[in-house]
């Protein structure tokens, strides 16, 4: 597990949108989905991960409702409601548009200057 | 929608704290679960799963508070940490905080008693509709609010601005359901009285004006809801029952509903019966004499009618009175009073009373406060080092003034609440108080929405105010120069705003003592003071032989056999009968002619002079002296010519001078020649704080009454003699209501008056005194702790004890001796006023304005004794150590 990224700070919010835009997920699931589609590059402290979904259901971006796991648990399933997704397609196209920006600048070579 | 979502997470957060609680550890412990479901399905055993589970988590605590703060609990949080803190804070020194909370406590409370009895009084309108605009009718100069039945015919019939008007009038009758006679406290009504009020029955029906057919035609009764309860047990089934008012079948016509009591604040009758029926409540009816003013007249002014405009149409009808009868009316004029207490007669002197007392609580809480902001001042003061480093260490200035302001707010909370409370217990109290035994006689004081209101704000308006004083001082605070020198530096003005404040407290304390201390001597004396007559060793019989059914003759052959019952007890001296005793609540007096007079109109008269009628030997029983002539004997009887006894002041008005009057003659009327043939000693009649006034004593043959009182004079213990009169009447007549009691119970409703007054005031007089000693105790210890390293200094160089006490405490007295004798000054200046309400009240008493000093001497010493044993402690060496 050493190899991991650590994640930028403001993108665990973006991450959550993303999780949870592929369908609706317990706390545990944002965990384990994030982990998935990253492939298994970025992962989060869990106890972390819930001031922000907190904080994401108080900003009006997610919706909780209680459901049973696919383990027969009781469990809080988190939705994006339509807010959400807005917020999810516009920092979604900032971070691509910094993530093209970055990498075209660290890929500059001199002799492009 | 953002907000919305917002509010929306901040008010469940705020409504169901636990719940989100609750539901937060659920889920938490869901992911840990969930966890080791997996790390379970990896091989682990189950046990070992969990315990992994769980340290992976990490922090249970943080992320907890963290998820709180995102939900948006932030600001509440934060506000409970600053409560939390400053309960502790406080908590710690429990001196100051029991000192400031009681402070408050008795300023809020104070006012609050204050405030709802006002409220009673004053504020509140009568508890019918549209009370508002519902005025009383007095007439002339001294605003007797009483007018004849004539009168009120006249006015109810030829005035023009008010809606209708209802006459009424309070009067005690005799009431039989068929098992024991007992007496009622009724309202004799015009029939229109509940219409005029706008009134609805809660059960059965009223009587109204087309009930009124002349003398005894409306045999009707309604009861109050308080009474149909406790006589009837609520009994849907009274209405249209038949009981015997003073042995006249009377028929129930309905129950009033509860809120109403009737028209005087201090009188809720238990049944009301037209008044047509006088003749049968009282024994006899004045409905035809225009001279017998005995009814209070109130109705509701027509809209768009001012007070001033109806002043005026009463007067146009005055005047058409005065023109039309001249006899009876001379030179009357009408004006407009205020409803509840008869008018201006009570409602002025309570008024002025009651606002009075507001005043003085108001000054208490002032004074309570400029002592909490002191203290608080003290104490920030001394908490400069730990602001500063708090300063310093990085909290914000706003931090730490919503902390100071946090206790101060509790503080006041705490107080207000311990104030109201206590204020509620005495209201209670004073609610259910009867000051008059067997008279319904009390106020309703109970405090409403609009007092607790009232008290909380001027709790939390308090706690700001006393919380702001010390702001200053922090956001002046320099935490590096504070911290670096110990103390904050000197900032040396020779007067503060504190000092005044203190002066005006103790003045204020000074004034209350002041009043108090003259007002109980005062009422001291009263006990002791010559009434005319001797209250002690005396019992009175209270028994109306009206309700009894004795009619003419009968009367005064019964009153006649009372008193020879009563003789024939043994250890009984003297025994007599009066129509009513002087100083009862009410009496009657008669207009006097000169001997000489022919032409009999008011203004002719030579007095107005109280009258009372007697049995042979009431003089003796009461211990009246007789200074000249004879008394009356049972000769003076209907055919003998008619004498009567008068006091000293009525030969002095009539006669000119005491020394000639008996044997000479006055007139009633025309027909009345009456000669005198004693003379008494002068006494109190109507009020204990009266003038002098004319008295005449008739014999009860020549001029009868039903009313009677047996006035009974004997050494033995009373309970016993009451137990042996009790059987002797009850032997003569078992169907007489009749009631037993000394003569100085009686008189507790003429010293009624003066006892509210030294009560209130003597209240007043010790929560001032408590808050000058907490003033003087919060500013000699301020002064001693400010100037402990000096005074260690000074001790360590050899300084004596005396110069260590000026130094540290010599401001403290100088204030102290200041406040005093200003407010000794105003104190006997504010006595003038107090000689209104109680009688030998006078400020030129030395016992009274001795105990004043000694009283404010000892609590300065009270108050400044914990400071100077500290000023004394002052041990250099630890001082020097601790710097």
């Amino acid at each position: 597990m050493t190899d991991q990224a650590q994640i930028l700070p403001g993108t665990l919010d973006l991450l959550i949108l993303k999780a949870v835009s592929l369908g609706p997920l317990h706390g545990y699931g944002v965990l384990l989905r994030i982990a998935q589609i990253s492939g298994e590059a970025l992962l989060i402290e869990q106890g972390a991960l819930y001031p922000a979904l907190f904080r994401l259901v108080r900003q009006g971006l997610l919706t909780a409702s209680w459901g049973t796991s696919e383990n027969n648990r009781r469990a809080k399933f988190y939705e994006l409601t339509a807010d959400g997704r807005k917020r999810l397609r516009t920092e979604a196209e900032g971070w691509n548009r910094l993530a093209v920006a970055m990498a075209t600048a660290l890929a500059a070579q001199p002799e492009e200057i | 929608m953002k907000l919305f979502a917002y509010l929306r997470s901040f008010v469940s957060t705020l409504f169901q704290r636990s719940a989100v609680n609750r539901e937060m550890e659920e889920e938490l412990r869901s992911h840990i679960q969930h966890r080791a479901d997996d790390l379970e399905r990896s091989g682990l055993p189950r046990g070992e799963a969990e315990r992994r589970a769980n340290i992976e988590f990490g922090g249970h605590e943080r992320f907890r508070q963290e998820s709180h703060e995102s939900l948006a609990g932030n600001f509440l949080e934060t506000l409970a940490q600053d409560a939390r803190h400053a309960t502790r804070v406080l908590w710690k020194s429990p001196g100051f905080s029991i000192v400031a909370i009681l402070t408050l406590a008795f300023g809020i409370g104070a006012n609050a008693v204050v405030f709802s009895i006002m409220n009673a009084l004053i504020l509140r309108p009568l508890n019918v509709p549209h009370a508002q605009n519902l005025y009383m009718i007095e007439m002339g100069k001294d605003k007797s609010p009483m007018q004849s039945y004539p009168d009120y015919a006249d006015l109810r019939d030829r005035n023009r601005s008010f809606d209708e008007l209802a006459a009424y009038n309070l009067s005690p009758a005799g009431l039989d359901t068929g098992n024991n006679p007992s007496t009622v406290w009724l309202y004799e009504a015009s029939g229109n009285y509940f219409d005029v009020l706008g009134i609805q029955p809660y059960l059965g029906r009223f009587f109204h004006a087309s009930d009124e057919h002349g003398p005894n035609s409306a045999p009707y009764i309604v009861l109050s809801y308080d009474y149909w309860h406790s006589r009837f047990q609520g009994d849907t089934g009274v209405v249209g029952r038949v009981v015997q008012l003073n042995k006249h079948p009377y028929t129930i016509l309905g129950v009033a509903p509860p809120k109403f009591r009737g028209t005087e604040l201090f009188y809720a009758p238990n049944v009301w019966v037209p008044l047509v029926n006088q003749e049968q409540v009282e024994g006899w009816s004045g409905l035809n004499e225009r001279g017998t003013r005995s009814w209070l007249i109130i109705g509701h002014l027509k809209t768009g009618i001012t007070p001033a405009q109806a002043t005026a149409d009463l007067n146009r009808i005055a005047a058409y009175l005065s023109n039309t009868y001249p006899k009876e009316e001379t030179n009357i004029t009408f004006q407009l009073a205020h409803p509840g207490l008869i008018g201006d007669m009570m409602g002025g002197p309570v008024r002025a009373f009651v606002s009075g007392l507001m005043l003085l609580a108001s000054l208490i809480l002032l004074a309570a406060c400029a002592n909490l902001g002191s203290l608080f001042a003290a104490r920030a003061a001394d908490r400069s080092r730990e602001m500063a480093l708090r300063l310093a260490l990085g909290s914000s200035r706003k931090r730490v003034l919503r902390q100071l302001l946090m206790e101060a707010v509790m503080v006041a909370m705490a107080g207000g609440i311990a104030g109201i409370a206590g204020g509620v217990v005495l209201l209670r109290w004073l609610s259910t108080w009867q000051p008059v035994p067997n008279m319904p006689i009390n106020v309703i004081v109970n405090p409403d929405a609009g007092v607790y209101a009232v008290a909380l704000l001027l709790a939390l308006l308090s706690g700001l105010i006393f919380g702001l004083m010390p702001v200053r001082q922090v956001l002046r605070a320099n935490p590096y120069q504070i911290v670096k020198a110990g103390s904050a530096g000197e900032h040396g003005r020779r007067v503060t705003l504190r000092d005044v404040l203190l002066i005006v407290q103790i003045t204020i304390c000074a004034v209350l003592v002041t009043s108090s201390m003259v007002a109980v001597r005062g009422l001291m004396r009263t006990l002791h003071s010559n009434f005319g007559f001797q209250p002690q060793n005396a019992m009175l019989v209270e028994a109306d032989l009206d309700m009894a059914g004795y009619h003419g003759d009968q009367t005064a052959v019964m009153q006649q056999r009372m008193v020879d019952a009563m003789k024939s007890i043994p250890g009984v001296t003297a025994a007599g009968l009066v129509d009513r005793p002087p100083l009862s609540l009410g009496w009657s007096s008669s207009v006097v002619f000169p001997e000489n007079a022919v032409d009999f109109r008011l203004s002719n008269a030579a007095t107005e002079a109280i009258e009372y009628r007697v049995l042979p030997g009431y003089i003796e029983a009461a211990g009246t002296t007789l200074l000249a002539g004879r008394t009356l004997t049972l000769h003076d009887d209907k055919n003998a010519p008619r004498v009567a006894l008068v006091n000293q002041e009525f030969a002095r008005k009539v006669f000119g001078s005491p020394a000639n009057a008996v044997g000479k003659y006055f007139r009633l009327s025309e027909k009345e020649r009456i000669q005198v043939v004693g003379l008494l000693q002068d006494g109190k009649y109507k009020t204990l704080t009266e003038d002098q006034q004319p008295a005449m004593f008739f014999p009860i043959l020549q001029a009868p009454s039903s009313a009677s009182w047996l006035v009974v004079r004997s050494s033995r213990d009373p309970r016993q003699l009451a137990m042996a009169m009790d059987h002797k009447l009850r032997e003569l007549d078992a169907g007489l209501p009749f009631s037993v009691k000394t003569w100085n119970r009686e008189l507790d409703s003429a010293l009624f008056a003066s006892r509210v007054a030294t009560v209130a005031l003597g209240v007043l007089g010790v929560l001032g005194a408590m808050l000058a000693v907490t003033g003087i105790f919060g500013m000699a210890a301020y002064a001693v702790s400010k100037r402990q390293r000096e005074l260690g200094i000074r001790i360590a160089l050899g300084a004596q004890r005396k110069e260590v006490l000026q130094a540290s405490l010599g401001r403290a007295f100088r204030l102290l001796a200041f406040g005093s004798f200003a407010g000794l000054l105003l104190g006997i200046a504010a006595t003038r006023v107090l000689a209104l309400v109680v009688y030998q009240a006078t400020p030129r008493d030395p016992i009274a304005l001795c105990g004043v000093v000694l009283t404010m001497l000892a609590l300065g010493l009270l108050a400044t004794w914990i400071p100077a044993r500290r000023a004394l402690g002052a041990d250099p060496l630890v001082l020097l150590r601790e710097e």
